[in-house]
């Protein structure tokens, strides 16, 4: 099957979602995030990886925090960096996705980061450009949001190294969320043996159990002696819906408390993508609590989207890995 | 030794003349940074050999993975495999001992030092490989070696760990 992500020699092109990509690209992705840790820590958080590089954020939908982390990990890896925020300027005009691409890649771009509302434009993208520039999807529609997923798994891994030997719960809008997809596939593929899923059933996507996931429509029961409590954002544009009743009523079944989570096992964490609805769907006592590595999530961001960037940039020649000094 | 002389020495023997060589520079401010892998393989048997000599109390050391500044980045790309640097000491005013395995090109040693004035300003740093395959490419050259092996291009020369963790040196001719 042709996996526009990897290229001839099973190496990683484009960043497009987490469906797709083996075990081994993951974890390199993983490892490599690691050893980026240490530079943000250093009196000079930079290194010279990507020194002459232009990295283009282009962001059809707004998402502050997204862009804010891919902005920072591309200059610390010294590349030049331009945002774009198109839905504010050419495609207001009326220039098509490709035309707005086509003339950044004359401006002689080499790296786009995108986020896009439809699902699968990023795909769209990776299509159009030449071999030697490379797309990462930073979120289209309900589709993917590969690098959130990518460091909820290394939050994971950070505080419970052994994969293998996990419980894990997703909790909340699963049906409007790119980054439950992501989340799934990458804890799957990764070998976590059991991935819950807790929702309401207006919010679930129908057949959701066909990822591999096991599906509790009740906090109780769901949470029960689970290792990772992984929060969802409950989009404030669905409350007014026939999905749900109130943002109150959800909070009151679905909101996680100190209560609920002592359900989990004592030592479990809690991730949550931001940003967050407090009160909607989790207590301020439980995001501010000891369990909770919310902001540990959003630097370890940025270690990830270095390591996909690095990865991605690198080894435009043909010669094999490795080599002596 | 003759260029094609493939009876390699014995990397314990070369290791403990390498500490011999090494004591007489260690100072009260002097901190040992092996390059992955051999470096640091190097560096924690150095740092055992090493500890009888007073000074070298409780030396302060880390370690490098030139990965992310390697000048051949653009061309090979990442290595699937590498690790974190750990320098868990202030670089500023330090004698920095840089150990190596393998002296070749001198970029690697580039690379690694470079990313060392990412962490401060050493007071001094000094390169010291176990071997010298003669081949530098770069006004770069170990101050300190055990040995002097000159090899071809064809030729790679690698320390290995033996299970049993003692090291050797291994010599692999590239198929063309």
């Amino acid at each position: 099957m042709n996996n526009p992500q990897l290229d001839k020699d099973g190496r990683l092109r484009h960043l497009l979602s987490i469906e797709g990509l083996p075990k081994n690209i993951l974890n390199q992705i993983l490892d490599t995030a690691e050893s980026f840790v240490g530079v943000a820590e250093r009196e000079v958080k930079k290194v010279p990886l990507l020194r002459g590089k232009t990295v283009c954020n282009l962001f059809f939908e707004n998402s502050t925090r997204t862009r804010t982390t891919f902005e920072i990990a591309a200059k610390r890896l010294s590349a030049d960096v331009i945002s774009l925020n198109v839905s504010t300027s050419s495609q207001s005009k009326g220039e098509t996705i490709l035309d707005t691409v086509d003339n950044l890649i004359a401006m002689h771009a080499d790296m786009f980061v995108v986020r896009h509302s439809q699902s699968g434009a990023a795909h769209f993208i990776a299509k159009h450009v030449p071999d030697h520039i490379h797309v990462i999807n930073a979120g289209d529609g309900r589709h993917s949001h590969p690098t959130q997923g990518l460091l909820d798994v290394f939050t994971i891994r950070k505080y419970k190294p052994d994969l293998h030997n996990l419980r894990v719960a997703i909790v909340g809008d699963v049906l409007h969320s790119r980054v439950a997809r992501s989340e799934i596939h990458a804890l799957t593929t990764l070998g976590v043996p059991e991935v819950r899923v807790i929702a309401p059933k207006t919010l679930l996507p129908a057949h959701v159990e066909k990822l591999g996931v096991q599906v509790f429509h009740d906090m109780k029961e769901g949470l029960k002696d689970v290792d990772v409590v992984m929060m969802l954002r409950l989009q404030n544009e669905r409350m007014n819906g026939a999905m749900l009743p109130s943002a109150q009523e959800y909070f009151k079944t679905y909101g996680l408390t100190q209560e609920k989570l002592s359900l989990a096992k004592p030592d479990a964490i809690v991730l949550h993508p931001g940003p967050m609805n407090r009160g909607v769907e989790i207590d301020s006592s439980v995001a501010d609590g000891a369990q909770s590595v919310i902001l540990p999530q959003v630097t370890y961001g940025i270690a990830i989207r270095m390591a996909v960037m690095a990865i991605l940039a690198g080894g435009q020649g043909n010669s094999s890995h490795g080599g002596q000094a | 030794m003759n260029k094609f002389d493939t009876t390699l020495p014995d990397a314990e023997v070369l290791l403990k003349t390498l500490a011999q060589k090494l004591k007489p520079l260690l100072q009260p401010n002097t901190a040992l940074v092996g390059i992955h892998s051999g470096g640091v393989w190097l560096m924690h048997k150095l740092l055992v050999l090493l500890e009888d000599s007073i000074t070298a109390n409780a030396i302060e050391h880390g370690t490098l993975d030139v990965s992310f500044y390697r000048d051949d980045y653009a061309q090979r790309g990442l290595k699937a495999e590498n690790r974190p640097s750990q320098i868990p000491f202030d670089v500023d005013n330090k004698h920095i001992i840089l150990v190596d395995d393998v002296f070749y090109t001198g970029r690697t040693t580039r690379a690694a030092m470079n990313e060392l004035f990412d962490y401060g300003r050493p007071a001094s740093i000094t390169l010291v490989a176990l071997v010298n395959r003669c081949g530098r490419e770069l006004p770069i050259a170990p101050q300190i070696v055990a040995a002097e092996i000159p090899l071809d291009a064809e030729q790679n020369l690698q320390l290995i760990q033996h299970a049993n963790g003692t090291l050797g040196l291994e010599l692999i001719n590239k198929p063309f």
